[in-house]
């Protein structure tokens, strides 16, 4: 004979937030029996509807549930049953509820007022730079000897590599590597030097062709670029590391640009470069191939470096000033978080702001 | 117009996918989808032209018999031989297509990646002769660290691990952390600067 079980209470329907739509969220209080029984069956009507329809169910000690199958602008009625041994125990009628699609993400609220300030101190030094007020910038050795690479390539008469990391053209590095391979292929076209652009991806071979191809055409030197500078090798990670390798030992490049995204491949190539005796410039957002890189090339763009060196190695007053508003940004950054570790000394957790949903 | 229509459609785009972050209603994300649709088939067309590449490049390597022309042979051959295989026999699981990549591709890449402890060992060698303080600071800490993580460290002294485990979580955590802010700014900025046609040196640089 069955002991009665008393069923889950305070049953409620709420659309789900900063959603498409279709999906009502329910919550309840656990049954205080709860230990006992093998679990919760969720039951759905339409205030329509006269009849209840069974829509899915819960282990016992969960206490919410999502209805993924609902009609949008249509109310609809919960009941939550404890299930002990096939019988249902059902609890009251939770309040009505109906889902809809939200315009805004309520969630990312923090996310627009970052972009949005950030925006605005970008406009704000991009400005000033325009109005011709100088602006001060550090030296990075590892831009400031581009030049010098370029330079020993075209007095040993022997070819540049440039690789633009393995990531395809959606990581932001390999568009800042492709940034930097303007501004390097520029240099290039003012020399009689050969390049050679290995590429992993079909897109990030397209536009590394573009990039090289306009570079040359900007500096009115259109009939020095070769189809043959920029190579589409194989999309297979290793593979790509033994290409390169092969490029290397051959051609013996003077000198070997690793600018962009790296995995496990970069010390393969990095230390391949080194004992073919190549000058080295690396660069990569990848704080784990960082190690590797300053081990084995000679100069290492470190995180942000990689993302300045277009500004540095243009010059334009333009990017420079929008150099400034990432140094800014960061000091903000700094700021709040030391503000927030003070705070959280007071137990006051304002951590929750910065989340994003 | 050749400037002016890339630059368009980038600060277009770029507007159109920060906008839709903030927006989950379907519309929005059936836009997205549509976009990332365009994306898929824009990756075909590349992939031609990056195969036309290969071909071209390593067609020229055989015809003008250039230094190491034998290996472009069997480039070219293994592209075209494992597109037959696939084309005529299939991708299924048990495939001839899929006993080849797992029998002779992936090997060769395990290969690759085993090589790395050679490489490793050499680079280690050479950044760890104790010639300048950083060395000699990469040195130590490379030292504690290894002997730390070993089972052998806790007999050289008992709070050698508890050391080890120190030295990772807190000075290289607060280095890693200080790089990843950079890139996260650098990252946002560089964004910025192409969606709003700041940064051009991608389209050559000058106006």
């Amino acid at each position: 004979m069955l002991l009665s079980i008393l069923p889950p209470s305070d049953i409620k329907a709420v659309d789900k937030p900063n959603d498409a739509g279709s999906i009502i969220s329910l919550s309840w209080k656990l049954s205080v029996d709860d230990a006992s029984i093998d679990g919760y069956a969720i039951l759905r009507k339409t205030t329509t509807d006269t009849t209840l329809q069974r829509i899915g169910s819960t282990i016992r000690g969960v206490s919410s549930f999502e209805d993924e199958g609902v009609q949008d602008n249509t109310e609809y009625q919960y009941l939550v049953a404890a299930i002990k041994n096939g019988e249902l125990f059902y609890s009251e009628h939770s309040n009505t509820a109906k889902s809809f699609a939200q315009v805004f993400h309520t969630g990312r609220i923090n996310v627009l007022v970052a972009i949005v300030t950030f925006t605005l101190m970008l406009a704000y030094f991009v400005t000033l730079a325009r109005s011709g007020k100088g602006l001060f910038i550090r030296k990075i050795a590892g831009l400031a000897a581009v030049e010098e690479a370029v330079g020993r390539a075209t007095e040993m008469g022997k070819p540049i590599l440039y690789v633009p990391g393995l990531g395809d053209i959606d990581w932001t590095a390999t568009i800042a590597s492709m940034n930097i391979l303007g501004e390097v292929a520029r240099k290039i076209a003012l020399y009689d030097t050969a390049l050679i652009v290995p590429n992993r991806w079909s897109v990030t071979f397209t536009v590394a062709k573009e990039v090289v191809k306009e570079a040359f055409i900007s500096e009115g030197r259109p009939e020095k670029f070769r189809e043959d500078y920029v190579r589409y090798l194989t999309e297979a990670q290793f593979g790509f590391a033994a290409a390169v390798n092969g490029i290397m030992m051959r051609e013996k490049p003077a000198t070997n640009f690793f600018i962009g995204r790296f995995w496990a491949e970069s010390l393969i190539m990095a230390e391949t470069g080194s004992q073919a005796g190549s000058f080295q410039i690396a660069g990569t957002d990848s704080v784990l191939q960082l190690p590797f890189f300053v081990t084995a090339c000679d100069y290492t763009l470190m995180g942000e470096e990689l993302y300045a060196a277009s500004a540095y190695l243009s010059r334009e007053p333009i990017l420079l000033g929008s150099l400034k508003a990432q140094d800014y940004g960061k000091l903000i950054a700094l700021l709040i978080l030391l503000g927030f570790t003070a705070l959280s000394f007071l137990n006051l957790d304002l951590l929750p702001l910065l989340r994003v949903q | 117009m050749k400037r002016k229509l890339p630059l368009a459609i980038c600060f277009i785009m770029g507007i159109v996918m920060i906008v839709q972050f903030f927006i989950p209603h379907p519309v929005s994300l059936e836009s997205a989808n549509v976009i990332y649709k365009w994306v898929i088939a824009l990756m075909a067309f590349a992939l031609v032209l990056a195969i036309g590449n290969l071909i071209r490049h390593h067609g020229f390597k055989i015809q003008k018999r250039k230094e190491g022309w034998p290996y472009s042979i069997v480039t070219l051959a293994g592209m075209f031989g494992m597109a037959m295989v696939g084309l005529v026999w299939g991708v299924a699981p048990d495939s001839l297509y899929q006993r080849i990549f797992l029998n002779v591709l992936a090997p060769l890449g395990g290969t690759m990646f085993a090589l790395l402890a050679y490489y490793m060992a050499s680079a280690a060698y050479r950044s760890f002769r104790a010639r300048s303080l950083e060395a000699t600071l990469l040195l130590v800490s490379a030292f504690i660290v290894m002997i730390g993580f070993m089972p052998f460290g806790q007999y050289v002294h008992p709070q050698f691990p508890a050391f080890a485990e120190w030295i990772m979580r807190v000075p290289n955590m607060a280095s890693q952390r200080g790089i990843l802010l950079g890139v996260a700014f650098g990252s946002i900025a560089t964004a910025l600067k192409i969606i709003l046609g700041i940064e051009r040196s991608w389209l050559g640089g000058k106006e």
